[in-house]
């Protein structure tokens, strides 16, 4: 049974993964390993789990203005989240996104969502995003993911 | 996303690659950026702070290269933040070769593109410091707030890559907090019954800043209620404490900084969304927040985040006069070059050097990998230290006033003195 949210496709692109949630905005500088895609803020609810290949459904970004170059080096290392849904037009992430098109032709697609619509998104459910802002939910989620790191490299 | 764009004939040269193949990429990047921003044009900056200098990895690098081969020059007076590696000191420290040979060459691109090479996180207390209403662009989330609230220059909270775009460009997206209806609060935070003598102190304002951050986290907030005039050091904790536990880049305090003469102007008129009482109870969380120690173990102090200003050291000389630090204990201070190479000419560094102190310039320990893996256990003065060292450098925290480091690092444990927080 499959659900459709509609969001603002703020950097346009497709993509599918599970969902990794959090309610609690993110700083990719000192919150997000840009080796291995882990959350490394240990303060952050998230801390510890792998957001390389998720679709990392998150706020906003708060704090350093690093967290841009932060995200552009993990595309470049190839441990990016699969796209990101964010809660406001947040504009670090769309930076990372588009410089990340200007150097390497790799994009992440982008979408923001309304606040009632941001909830819906349970953590671990497989999600779809299309180039148009839609997000297809595939499947329930579980609030814990349990899915290990990526295999190293 | 609004898709009309109102660019300039000069936007257009831009992009139509009329002045280089540089500034038509920067000019790319922030016309596609305009959509994002919610904007419909551009305005003109007559300044800027490059924050794309830090060194993150070959993809900061490659950016910096490009620019730079393609020919890239800043239209405007631009100053450098922090890089990834202390040029002529990292040898001291554990910086691998391979990291400082690229932060040196991302150091290069930048220099090559006309800027001027401060390398610092405090960029508003050099000579090349804008005044109020002016509009720049910035990068590096404490000079952000700093510019905006401290001084009422005007600039929205650029991120890494974007500031040297629109320093090439001369340009920033018409939006945000370069607009005057987008400036007026729209928190409020009373203080209620603080200490006068705690707010007299300098361990109140990173504490004050890590709790702005997590009350306020986009929000503009007004502060109502200190009863004494913070100096710009400690409006920088604030700053710093604030851009580190929220996205803050502009607090208005009234009857304190240049835009809130008044609790009615620094909303411009409007009411608050909401009003929240600040309380030493509120305040004592928050600074317990700011430690992640178990125990008092101490391996090394770091001060300077951001980078130590002239009357920093000149505190510290004071306080380290005639000590030495315990040798087990590093003692570390980090700051721009001109301040070092000024402290040194007015003796400040003396004390400082025989207490067994060091000092690294142009970067800090969360930007260059220079610290020993032996280093576990730290202590700082700095809400922007004491927030991202547990997940940067893998360490625990201890937040302590100045004088607190100095004496834990004498003892060769944490020692802090409690009672400023203390009804």
């Amino acid at each position: 049974m499959e659900r459709i949210i509609h969001g603002i496709p703020v950097v346009p692109g497709a993509a599918e993964g599970a969902a990794l949630v959090t309610d609690e905005p993110i700083s990719f500088w000192g919150g997000y390993d840009q080796r291995t895609g882990e959350i490394i803020d240990r303060r952050h609810p998230l801390s510890g789990q792998i957001a390389a290949g998720r679709v990392l459904v998150v706020p906003f970004t708060r704090g350093s203005s690093t967290s841009t170059a932060i995200l552009l080096e993990s595309v470049r290392a190839g441990v990016a989240p699969a796209a990101i849904v964010s809660r406001e037009v947040d504009t670090f992430m769309a930076l990372a996104s588009i410089v990340a098109d200007e150097m390497y032709g790799k994009p992440i697609p982008i979408v923001a969502l309304a606040e009632a619509d941001f909830e819906r998104i349970e953590g671990g459910q497989q999600v779809c995003i299309e180039a148009d802002g839609r997000i297809r939910l595939l499947n329930r989620g579980h609030p814990e993911p349990v899915e290990g790191p990526p295999e190293s490299q | 996303m609004p898709s009309l764009l109102l660019l300039t004939d000069y936007d257009h040269a831009c992009l139509a690659g009329t002045h280089g193949p540089a500034t038509q990429m920067a000019m790319s990047i922030l016309v596609r950026m305009l959509p994002v921003y919610g904007a419909s044009s551009l305005l003109d900056i007559s300044a800027a702070h490059i924050d794309s200098t830090v060194y993150m990895g070959e993809a900061t690098m490659e950016f910096a290269e490009k620019l730079a081969a393609l020919g890239a020059k800043v239209r405007v007076p631009s100053t450098l933040n922090v890089s990834g590696v202390d040029e002529h000191g990292w040898k001291e420290w554990d910086v691998p070769a391979d990291h400082a040979a690229k932060a040196h060459r991302q150091m290069m691109a930048y220099q090559a593109m006309g800027t001027i090479p401060t390398w610092t996180c405090a960029p508003y207390q050099t000579e090349h410091r804008p005044v109020l209403g002016q509009q720049i662009a910035s990068g590096e989330s404490n000079a952000i707030c700093f510019f905006n609230s401290v001084i009422g220059a005007r600039t929205e909270r650029y991120p890494d890559l974007l500031d040297i775009c629109c320093a090439i460009t001369g340009r920033a997206p018409a939006t945000g907090l370069h607009l005057t209806e987008n400036r007026a609060g729209n928190l409020l935070l009373r203080l209620e019954r603080i200490p006068r003598r705690l707010q007299e102190d300098d361990a109140f304002y990173p504490v004050l800043g890590h709790l702005i951050g997590r009350l306020a986290p986009n929000k503009i907030p007004v502060i109502e209620g200190l009863e004494v005039t913070p100096t710009e050091d400690q409006h920088k904790a604030v700053c710093a404490g604030a851009a580190s536990s929220g996205a803050v880049a502009l607090y208005h305090m009234v009857g304190i900084t240049p835009e809130a003469p008044t609790r009615n102007a620094a909303f411009q008129g409007r009411a608050p969304e909401q009003t929240i009482v600040v309380t030493l109870d509120t305040l004592a969380t928050a600074r317990a927040e700011l430690s992640t120690c178990q125990g008092d173990r101490l391996d090394m102090v770091v001060l300077g985040s951001p980078h130590l200003s002239v009357d920093e050291f000149r505190k510290l000389a004071l306080i380290v006069a005639g000590r030495q630090k315990h040798p087990d204990v590093a003692f570390l201070v980090t700051c721009s070059r001109a301040v070092r190479d000024i402290a040194d000419s007015a003796g400040l560094l003396d004390a400082y050097r025989a207490f067994g102190g060091r000092i690294t310039v142009d970067t800090c320990p969360l930007t260059t990998p220079m610290l020993p893996g032996s280093i576990k256990h730290l202590m700082t003065n700095s809400a922007k230290y004491a927030y991202y060292s547990p997940g940067l450098l893998n360490t625990q925290i201890a937040y302590g006033r100045l004088e607190d480091c100095v004496t834990s690092a004498v003892a060769g444990r944490i020692l802090r003195d409690d009672t400023l927080w203390n009804a």
